[in-house]
């Protein structure tokens, strides 16, 4: 408790009493909002807004309304839920994952990156949902009885798989993020003094008192909850992959898709919580918190992540060529020279060269090119999905359905939406919930 | 804590090693230490209370067996027994020859029902709901002051117990 490693930089820094980080955590939930808040909260809510006009503009008109056609039946909507998906991971990975290696840089970021995992699911449910054109039969993929002659669902199909894999990552992740944060609701409740924190806070933290025996099973769920988490958190993308990879279109029938997607989920997963943190730590001023050693050892996942996507690229080239099968040689030549070229380099140069800028400890340390960088890989981790998508779909095996696909107002209002979503919800977060981990 | 009928003396400290030192040396002086409150788990607090360890990890074993083997009767059932399909060239001839494909969906049952099992297990046993009115003996005690209940059989012991508590390191004693 009172020990500190010579060989380490402090997790915290300013020297804090058990009060002071009290103070500090518990301070924006107490606290009015500035201006910078509203400001990020208008935006965020004007942005959500465009996703529920075009939401309800694709369900009463019907999927027409978007760019698709019948080669590309799958573009911008599985692409986003790709994305939102893969940033969904870092989550759980630093608080499964790390916490298993006994990672302890993990504690000052955990909370708002699972935070940030339930947001982005939230994200990428509503692109599965909204995709169906039919919303009020999204119950379908679950194994009911039903009344279409005694049918049930497919489960050798790996878009069952998917309903699956990522509801229980849903829920789990909730269980985890949930059961974390009621301790430190309690400490909100105690300290509450107006009438209507303490009663809202009482509820939330389920009556908490920190008793031994509370603590003990406390841990003990922590862990095995940890436990449970990350085989999860490796099999929610590896299916996610295998939607692609099980079927034989060039370009995705791949048996490297499982460990690429999910490196690729977790390089774009820890890019999101920098952009986030970043952002986090200077408007509620917990930089004594989130210190330059978090967003160093953040930036070396995000380094080994990148290069594992890199060489997934390279290889994948080559084995395109080495299988000597002409359609999937014709895959990649397109995907590079095809006419979304473009899509492919900005790919390539976001997700394989600027990552590798992080070899510089000065660049890993520095704030303001942190954030840059992590822009780049958000980007580059859309373009990835992007082109494994429709570059593969719009030229396959009978060239007379070749076609191209462009998105129109309405897609592009869903996508940025799904953003304005994912931040009005986040910057709910940091107002109500404490975004460190206390306790 | 939870039975009403019992008397308990709360000391407050403000300091984890004072309070897992503490323990043992009033316990020798005959006092019944039964609890601590923190407001962070400290380490090594159940061996020094003398607590049992906790079976909440058998029980999401058990759990996550029964969902295992549900999936396996689920996917059986449906797919193989009920209405076998012939999807895609890929027939559903018997459970074995369909296994490999209904993994996914075993292990996340599995692990669905092994983390709902432990998560409300736990919220059961430790009587944490929605509103349940927590017992807030001292109100920064999820802050950084440490609560010691000592249990006491009749008033007259309230005075020593309160002087031993203060000798140990207690800031603060309540009845």
């Amino acid at each position: 408790m009172h020990k500190e490693s010579e060989l380490r930089p402090p997790l915290i820094l300013g020297d804090k009493t058990w009060h002071d980080i009290t103070e500090d955590v518990c301070r924006p939930v107490e606290s009015k909002a500035n201006k910078w808040w509203w400001l990020a909260f208008s935006v965020s809510l004007a942005a959500f807004l465009w996703w529920v006009i075009a939401v309800s503009y694709t369900v009463g008109t019907g999927l027409g309304v978007w760019g698709l056609n019948k080669t590309v039946g799958w573009a911008w909507d599985i692409t986003n839920f790709v994305w939102w998906v893969g940033i969904g991971h870092a989550g759980t990975l630093i608080s499964a994952i790390l916490l298993l290696f006994r990672q302890k840089w993990r504690l000052s970021i955990n909370r708002s990156a699972e935070a940030m995992t339930i947001f982005a699911v939230i994200c990428a449910a509503s692109f599965i949902v909204s995709h169906m054109g039919r919303p009020w039969v999204a119950y379908w993929p679950l194994p009911l009885p039903n009344q279409f002659g005694s049918l049930w669902v497919n489960f050798n199909s790996p878009l069952l798989w998917d309903v699956f894999a990522i509801s229980t990552y849903f829920t789990v992740s909730l269980l985890f993020w949930y059961s974390g944060l009621i301790p430190d609701f309690a400490v909100i409740r105690d300290r509450a003094n107006t009438k209507w924190r303490k009663r809202i806070y009482t509820i939330l933290s389920f009556g908490w008192v920190g008793t031994a025996k509370n603590w003990q099973r406390f841990e003990e769920v922590s862990l095995v909850l940890a436990g449970l988490s990350t085989p999860l958190v490796l099999s929610v993308h590896s299916v996610v992959s295998m939607d692609f990879a099980t079927s034989i279109v060039p370009g995705w029938h791949t048996t490297i898709f499982p460990p690429y997607f999910v490196a690729g989920a977790i390089f774009s997963g820890f890019a999101m919580v920098q952009t986030l943190l970043i952002i986090v730590r200077k408007v509620l001023t917990l930089e004594d918190y989130i210190t330059i050693y978090h967003i160093d050892m953040m930036n070396r996942v995000i380094l080994i992540t990148g290069s594992i996507v890199g060489v997934a690229y390279i290889t994948e080239f080559f084995i395109a060529w080495y299988s000597g099968v002409e359609y999937e040689q014709y895959a990649f030549i397109n995907r590079a020279t095809g006419p979304y070229w473009w899509a492919y380099w900005s790919m390539m140069t976001c997700n394989v060269i600027t990552p590798q800028l992080f070899w510089s400890k000065k660049l890993r340390e520095s704030v303001f090119a942190t954030f840059i960088i992590s822009i780049f890989v958000n980007v580059g981790m859309w373009f990835e999905r992007f082109v494994i998508i429709v570059t593969s779909l719009h030229r396959d095996y009978l060239p007379s359905s070749w076609t191209m696909y462009s998105p129109t107002w309405v897609e592009a209002g869903i996508f940025i939406g799904s953003i304005g979503l994912f931040f009005t919800c986040f910057l709910i977060f940091v107002r109500v919930f404490p975004v460190i981990a206390m306790s | 804590m939870s039975a009403h009928n019992k008397k308990f003396v709360y000391g407050i400290f403000n300091d984890d090693q004072v309070v897992l030192n503490a323990i043992p040396a009033l316990r020798s002086k005959g006092l019944k230490v039964k609890d601590v409150i923190s407001p962070f788990p400290i380490h090594g607090l159940d061996d020094v209370l003398g607590l049992e360890r906790t079976r909440i990890s058998i029980a999401c074993f058990l759990f996550g067996m029964t969902g295992c083997g549900l999936a396996l009767l689920m996917t059986g059932y449906m797919n193989i027994f009920d209405w076998p399909m012939d999807i895609g060239g890929k027939p559903s001839f018997a459970f074995y020859k369909n296994l490999p494909a209904f993994i996914p969906v075993t292990f996340e049952s599995t692990v669905l029902l092994a983390a709902h099992g432990m998560v409300i297990t736990f919220l059961l046993r430790s009587k944490l709901l929605p509103g349940v009115e927590p017992n807030v003996i001292h109100p920064r005690m999820s802050d950084d002051q440490f609560v010691m209940a000592v249990q006491i059989n009749d008033d007259s012991e309230i005075a020593n117990v309160e002087s031993q508590l203060r000798a140990a390191g207690a800031i603060e004693t309540k009845k």
